[in-house]
């Protein structure tokens, strides 16, 4: 029995992407307890549905994360949608989950760039975000926001996006996945980076279900709850099948986002052979009713919530968003407990933490 | 055209049917979605969301002011994160808390800053 | 059993050019689309003042009484709401940042009076 040490990690800490504060009870080397505290970045943008309309709030939505701000648009947008009983433009749902998808690869990309970086390998971080920077340049040239897109709104989408522009955006994928296999080969199969992730954080299946754990966390483990599963989107007519790996450790969990990030290109240049022609917004007119709507959607990180409730009003009572991280913090407690101390920067990172969605 | 939203399933129940409808769930593998609180007029709504295999089930419970609410973590041990959240934004108590913060999971300038008053009544 | 995996990229990318810009040297080319800063037609205005209700990030004001129309260019999030929702279509959207600055920029726009045509 050591003698017991408390360390405090982050809010500022060199591997740390967001300010998540751990505080970790230590005994020698091993962690016996990790406590989170988070509330640093706490913005309260739920509240501000007391300010904007219903439809300005999608704007105030998409700034809940930087990275994921497409899929809160579309999960705002689509619980809306529902509560006013509008039913979306077929084409404008294929949009939804190109883009949607195209986020999920730049995600996936800066959290490999992010794992790198962690482990200490800076070439494979740059390398990873140089990639990430192509989707990037997409968004830039189709929406006319890198990160933050004001794609969406209410009813469908601004504008649309001509023929030549996707077929664009296949050629540019086509041309990434090249690239994508040699940089993606690094992380599965290169020795130091496997010394570093096999076998660490081993998370099992009923664990995986006891804490509620969502999105590739949860995959890693092999339990799905892929909320792309769900009808929201065109995933079950393109033929979505949730991507499984079982071994729960930190590598499995690496693995899983490796190849999602094919499955989505694979899901974009599907989506865009068959999407339709035809509008991509209809108007909408009125007050959203009185009720609430509950919308869920597979972001980059795990199934996002989305909550609204509305009073007949321009402006609604409640909305709520219910972001990934926020049910993936009591499983990185869990892992936490009983690993070395220098591993913690792994664990962190394989759950890919989004600490300024989770408080909002 | 098929609709592409989910069924929504919001069941009403009571403030004492709360924990037998938790235990119930925890029994059969659910897992806890969400907690939401929605304030208006001094009268809290919570929202809990649970999930199985893509099927969600919701109930609404309507907390009076003042009232402490027994907390759900006995059962399910991640929605701690949910009702600290609750309990620091809207100034709900929960009665046994298994990872009680006491106020200090988030980092806030003021105390329960979205609890709303009850509205005077006005003739 | 794979060891210095990243041996290839690294080579290669030896003898590329860099993939990033010399910036300031050379310049950021902008798309049309870009969403940079919002400007405004002073003679179409009619100083509804609609932009500034429908603007989420309270960036505008629009003083009927001074006949001036302000934005505060470092709150403004450029959302396009204000563009999309102008009566006049007088707001356009133009592609480029304002640069960074270490005062807040506070552009005030007069509007002139508009000439009624006579009958
Ligand atoms: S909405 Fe257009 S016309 Fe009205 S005040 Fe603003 S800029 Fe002027
Ligand atoms: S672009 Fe958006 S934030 Fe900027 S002034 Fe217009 S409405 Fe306001």
């Amino acid at each position: 029995m050591g003698k017991r040490t408390i360390v405090p990690f982050g809010p500022q800490h060199p591997a740390l992407p967001e300010p998540i504060h751990l505080d970790l009870e230590l005994e020698d080397e091993k962690v016996i307890r990790a406590v989170p505290s988070i509330g640093y970045v706490h913005r309260g943008l739920e509240k501000l549905v007391e300010q904007n309309d219903y439809q300005i709030m999608c704007y105030v939505m998409e700034r809940v994360c930087g990275i994921c701000s497409f899929g809160h648009s579309w999960g705002y947008a689509a619980a809306v949608e529902g509560l006013m009983d509008i039913e979306v433009p077929e084409r404008a749902e294929h949009l939804r989950t190109i883009f949607h998808e195209l986020s999920r690869i730049h995600s996936h990309l800066l959290w490999l760039g992010l794992l790198a970086d962690a482990m200490g390998f800076e070439s494979l971080f740059m390398h990873c975000w140089r990639l990430r920077e192509s989707i990037l340049d997409i968004f830039e040239k189709s929406t006319g926001g890198r990160v933050i897109l004001s794609f969406t709104k209410i009813g469908g989408q601004f504008k649309d996006i001509p023929k030549e522009s996707l077929a664009e955006i296949v050629i540019i994928l086509e041309n990434m996945r090249k690239e994508l296999l040699v940089v993606t080969n690094v992380f599965l199969d290169d020795t130091s980076v496997k010394n570093r992730m096999c076998g660490v954080g081993k998370l099992s299946k009923e664990d995986i279900m006891k804490l509620g754990a969502i999105g590739p966390t949860a995959r890693g483990s092999g339990v799905n709850n892929d909320a792309r599963c769900l009808d929201l989107g065109k995933y079950k007519e393109l033929g979505f099948k949730p991507i499984l790996e079982t071994d729960g450790d930190c590598y499995a969990r690496c693995k899983v986002r490796v190849r999602e990030i094919f499955q989505s290109i694979d899901i974009i240049i599907k989506d865009v052979e068959n999407i339709p022609e035809g509008p991509v917004n209809i108007p909408v007119k009125g007050m959203p009713p009185m009720g609430d709507f509950i919308a869920r959607i597979e972001q980059p990180r795990g199934e996002a919530f989305y909550y609204v409730k509305g009073n007949g009003t321009k402006y609604l009572d409640r909305a709520r968003v219910r972001t990934p991280t926020n049910a993936n913090i009591p499983i990185l407690v869990k892992v936490l407990q009983g690993c070395y101390l220098n591993d913690v920067t792994m664990m962190v990172m394989t759950i890919d933490p989004c600490i300024s969605c989770t408080e909002r | 055209m098929t609709r592409s939203h989910e069924v929504q399933e919001i069941t009403e129940i009571s403030y004492s049917d709360l924990l037998v409808k938790a235990k119930e769930l925890a029994e059969g593998g659910y897992r806890a979605v969400q907690i939401c609180a929605t304030s208006k007029d001094g009268k809290t709504e919570m929202l809990y969301s649970f999930d199985k295999d893509f099927k969600m089930i919701n109930y609404r419970v309507n907390v009076p002011s003042e009232m402490r609410v027994s907390s759900i973590t006995g059962f399910f041990w991640s929605a701690f994160i949910f009702e600290n959240e609750v309990h620091d934004l809207f100034g709900i108590e929960f009665t046994d808390l298994v990872l009680d913060y006491k106020g200090n999971f988030f980092k806030l300038s003021s105390k329960t800053p979205w609890k709303t008053e009850a509205k005077k009544e006005v003739q | 059993m794979g060891s210095f995996k990243i041996g290839g990229i690294v080579l290669s990318s030896a003898f590329k050019r860099p993939s990033t810009r010399l910036y300031p040297t050379v310049p950021r080319k902008w798309q049309d689309n870009t969403r940079g800063h919002v400007e405004i037609d002073p003679e179409q205005c009619i100083l509804c003042g609609i932009c500034s209700k429908k603007c989420p990030a309270d960036a505008l004001t629009v003083d009927k009484a001074a006949r001036t129309w302000t934005i505060d260019r470092m709150s403004c999030v450029q959302c396009r709401s204000c563009v999309e929702s102008c009566p006049k279509q007088c707001l356009v959207m133009k592609n480029e940042y304002t640069s960074p600055n270490v005062k807040k920029v506070i552009d005030t726009v007069n509007i002139p009076e508009k000439v009624k045509k006579e009958e």
